[in-house]
């Protein structure tokens, strides 16, 4: 039984969505910054993908300097807002707190950085001047977290960033895939337009670059070239019912209702197929949009789903049921979803096994199917060089962020197989700083 | 149940919690609300010359999150008519007979004096208590501190009121002196039957950075006020402790200074005092605050086998004594408890700044830092920073069996006297080479 009701209107999409972890006031701020030990070596600040100086910017907006602060905050982690909102702080930098270890609750790290990157935000404080213009210019594929945080940081260093994207919005993910609950549109917006503001870097919307001439366009006019193209469409399943009315891959269904909201039909009854942090979002959503059943139903077992626990609680709390050990055989139905049907599994030695004859049919009207996205080995096949590991992940060098063709740099998810927002505005940083490196040796 | 009524030279009252001369005892509504609350006397806002008051008066220092951990005032002495103060005294004694009602008082001329002890004789005061501690516009007009900082004038008005005084005679001492002692000694020459202490000390709390004035602000002016509250707890234990120790003081002391709970009644008890007086915990909590120390107390005095606050009073003096006469063969160092270490390393910053880089950290993967024991002085510095309850804990490690203190030296001749004494007590302490340990180039500066 879901808690929800289906939202029809703006305000109670807004209110199903509630944000778990809203912004703060300036007392909350202030109480909570009051309790940060400032650590030597604070463990926090290891834990940050970005290394932001935690213990610094909390001290900031205890004595009363947030435009400081959120200069600390930035000058680490260009999405500082949308990290503190987004971030999995339980096992990032809150989860190494030391309170953890006196049974203390941590600091709430994350939305100390919301709180005292908001103001700035607000106020458009001028935090940071672009260098002095170098004369070279780099083109980065896609406004995503990897493509923003790297043409903040050439626009720093004196180059000219031009970013192509084939949506209608910046921020890639942020807006179009993580859970209303977490960030709104207008919040992550509102910190593109900030750091457009701040950096000046160059944005052309609809403008996705699919063509080998469009790389070759882009390897002639620019020095160099940063792909922040994130990963692709959801991987279909190789079953039979795919293709029925009402199945929906999660990151389609997702950017759905990111965009469309309230305006979005939920089946009664909806399955999600999948164990990861996608496939929790996903089955959270439904519920949250008033489907009276939702059932995440996972092939292997619960203890090895790759979600993060709290993800599960948090769905679980919305009303999700999951279901383990049961792997899809066939979605049944004429034209539209009518049921899934699953075989019953065990695992040995880290195989999925079907056990014969426990096949059963869970009947819904929905279905979502959670089974990771597609990689992007198809789109840069029009690039000369480049190479994808086993897994799917566009190699680069560790340090410099470059491919195989010397031309081309990345970061985020396309090189990760998909992790967090943290992790690719680390990582572009470093990359920009590659194509720095690269140019400079170069000229 | 311990006995905790206390008998104040003279004044009886059946607890040792008064309130201190203040805005909380502006007024017989105050004081009998503070007394049906369980407060054991008060001691009315000062008496004399009814004053005109500005606004704003108070200024805070808060740390951190914690609110008033210092507080100032440049409030003065009553601005109500006398006749009022001294109506509504008789009404309070009337209700609670058995409670402390002392007068404070503070004017200028021997006649005035006179008049102003007999009217609140008059009036059922228990006792009096002469306000020589005020350190903020009354003592501009030659009153309040101004009398307190010199021992001749105290013992001389101290005498005057004597002169027509049939209650006991208190004398608020005020903290803005060289030596506090000085002055409680003219109050026992002058006839004074007890003294109070402390008063406020002068102070700026603070400074308002955009419009560059300090605090509290009257109309963009500002001006030093007396501080008082938690933070000067300390400063007023030590002057207690100096009052009682003193062999030409002998006379009954009430505390004042900070004190928010029974714990802190106890410290100055057992430093000496045998009443103690509040006013910053009630101007922030109220009185219900009493709740809190009464039991405590009780509790305390219970659980140490103390039937009465005699019995208790001044027990930590005999513990106190000049630096001269500390064992120097006493040696403890650092211990870390590895068990219920939370891995700050504030312990490890604070030493290597702070102190004598005793404190190494581990280079096998844990958090947890570990003392070198050489060079630990045991001044227990990484203890004090230490969030974690007894998780750093100091170690004896003499055999207990030396005491030598720096006097006995001193009369042995075994103390260093030159500049390079071989007998310095850091001559072969650990100290890093700076150029070698900061890896700097020894070419010096350009
Ligand atoms: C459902 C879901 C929930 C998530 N929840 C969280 C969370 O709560 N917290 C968190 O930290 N992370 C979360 N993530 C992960 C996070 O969103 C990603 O790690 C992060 O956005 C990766 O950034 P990116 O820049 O590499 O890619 P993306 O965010 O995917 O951005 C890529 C951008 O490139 C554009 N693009 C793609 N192809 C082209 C092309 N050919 N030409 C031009 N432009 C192109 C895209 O439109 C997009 O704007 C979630 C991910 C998903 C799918
Ligand atoms: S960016 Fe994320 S992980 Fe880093 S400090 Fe902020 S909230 Fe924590």
């Amino acid at each position: 039984m879901s808690d929800y009701t289906k939202p029809t209107n703006e305000s109670e999409f807004e209110k199903n969505f509630e944000q778990i972890k809203p912004l703060m006031n300036s007392t909350q701020a202030y109480y909570e910054s009051s309790r940060c030990l400032f650590c030597y070596d604070a463990p926090c600040v290891n834990a940050c993908p970005t290394r932001i100086d935690i213990p610094l910017f909390i001290r900031q907006i205890n004595s009363g300097n947030l435009t400081g602060s959120a200069k600390t905050i930035y000058e680490s982690n260009y999405f500082g807002y949308a990290c503190g909102k987004v971030c999995p702080t339980d096992v990032l930098c809150e989860g190494a707190c030391v309170y953890n270890l006196q049974e203390v609750k941590p600091i709430e790290i994350g939305r100390l950085q919301s709180f005292a990157t908001s103001t700035a935000i607000s106020e458009s404080k001028k935090l940071f001047i672009p260098g002095k213009s170098n004369g070279k210019k780099v083109a980065i594929i896609g406004a995503g977290p990897a493509g923003i945080s790297c043409a903040c940081e050439l626009r720093m260093m004196g180059y000219d960033a031009v970013i192509f994207e084939a949506r209608e919005k910046p921020s890639g993910l942020t807006v179009y895939g993580v859970a209303p609950y977490k960030i709104t549109n207008k919040e992550a917006l509102d910190e593109m337009d900030y750091l457009q503001g701040q950096f000046g870097f160059e944005i052309h919307f609809e403008s996705g670059i699919y063509k080998k001439e469009d790389f070759i366009r882009l390897e002639k006019e620019f020095d160099a070239v940063f792909i922040g193209t994130g990963l692709g469409k959801t991987n279909s399943l190789n079953i039979s019912g795919m293709n029925l009315e009402n199945c929906f891959g999660a990151v389609e269904f997702i950017a759905e209702l990111k965009i469309h909201q309230h305006n979005v039909k939920v089946g009664n009854k909806v399955i999600v197929l999948g164990g990861g942090n996608t496939a929790m979002d996903a089955a959270s959503e439904s519920a949250r949009m008033g489907a009276e059943k939702v059932i995440l139903a996972y092939r292997r077992s619960n203890e090895e789903k790759g979600a993060y626990e709290f993800e599960y609680d948090l769905a679980k709390s919305a009303g999700v049921k999951g279901m383990f050990n049961v792997s899809p055989v066939e979605i049944t139905g004429k034209d539209k979803v009518e049921g899934v049907k699953f075989i019953r599994t065990r695992t040995e030695n880290g195989k999925v096994i079907n056990i014969i004859g426990t096949e059963f049919t869970e009947p819904c009207d929905m279905v979502i199917v959670a089974t990771g996205q597609s990689k992007q080995e198809e789109l840069l096949s029009n690039v000369s060089g480049i190479k994808f590991d086993l897994k799917g992940r566009l190699v680069v060098d560790p340090e410099n962020y470059q491919t195989p063709n010397p031309k081309y740099f990345s970061a985020g998810d396309i090189i990760s197989g998909g992790q967090e927002v943290v992790n690719a505005a680390a990582d572009a940083k470093k990359a920009a700083r590659g194509i720095d490196r690269y140019l400079k040796n170069k000229s | 149940m311990p006995d905790i009524s206390v008998n104040f030279a003279g004044i009886r009252s059946p607890n040792p919690f008064w309130l201190a001369s203040a805005p909380p005892t502006n007024s017989g509504y105050q004081i009998m609300k503070a007394f049906d609350a369980g407060w054991g006397g008060a001691v009315w806002k000062t008496l004399g010359v009814p004053i005109v008051n500005v606004s704003s008066r108070y200024g805070s220092v808060n740390y951190r999150n914690t609110r008033m951990m210092g507080f100032n005032n440049i409030e003065l002495i009553t601005d109500r008519p006398l006749k009022d103060n001294l109506r509504e005294i008789e009404e309070v004694k009337k209700y609670f007979p058995d409670h402390a009602v002392i007068a404070s008082l503070m004017v200028e001329t021997r006649e005035q004096w006179h008049q102003i002890v007999k009217d609140a004789e008059n009036a059922g005061a228990d006792g009096l208590e002469l306000n020589f501690g005020c350190p903020h516009g009354m003592c501009e007009r030659g009153m309040g501190s101004a009398v307190g900082q010199e021992p001749e004038v105290l013992k001389l008005i101290v005498s005057w009121v004597k002169e027509v005084a049939t209650k006991p005679v208190i004398v608020k001492l005020t903290p803005n002196i060289s030596d506090i002692t000085d002055a409680a000694i003219a109050a026992r020459q002058g006839g004074g039957d007890a003294i109070s202490l402390i008063n406020t000390i002068q102070s700026i709390v603070g400074v308002d950075i955009d419009n560059f004035v300090a605090y509290p602000v009257v109309d963009g002016k500002s001006t030093n006020g007396g501080y008082c509250g938690p933070a000067v707890k300390p400063i007023a234990l030590n002057m207690l402790k100096n009052c009682a120790q003193h062999p030409d003081v002998n006379l009954p002391i009430s505390g004042i200074g900070g004190i928010e709970n029974w714990k802190d009644a106890v410290e100055f008890i057992l430093l000496g005092a045998s009443t103690v007086q509040v006013c910053t915990a009630v101007m922030h909590y109220g009185f219900g605050i009493i709740r809190e120390m009464i039991p405590g107390l009780e509790n305390y005095m219970t659980e140490k086998g103390f039937n009465t606050i005699d019995e208790m009073k001044g027990k930590a003096l005999r513990n106190i004594t000049n630096w001269e006469n500390l064992n120097l063969d006493y040696k403890i160092i650092a211990e870390i408890n590895k068990d219920k270490c939370i891995g700050c390393e504030l312990c490890y910053i604070a030493c290597e700044d702070g102190a004598h880089q005793a404190i190494g950290l581990s280079d096998n993967g844990t958090r947890v830092p570990y003392i070198i024991e050489e060079n630990c002085v045991g001044c227990n510095l990484c203890s004090l920073v230490c969030p974690v309850e007894s998780c750093i804990t100091m170690i004896r490690k003499d055999d207990g069996k030396k005491y030598e203190t720096w006097k006995d030296r001193t009369e042995a001749g075994n103390i260093p006297v030159t500049f390079n004494d071989e007998l310095a007590g850091g001559l072969h302490h650990f100290v890093p080479d700076p150029l070698t340990a900061l890896k700097k180039n020894n070419h010096g500066y350009k």
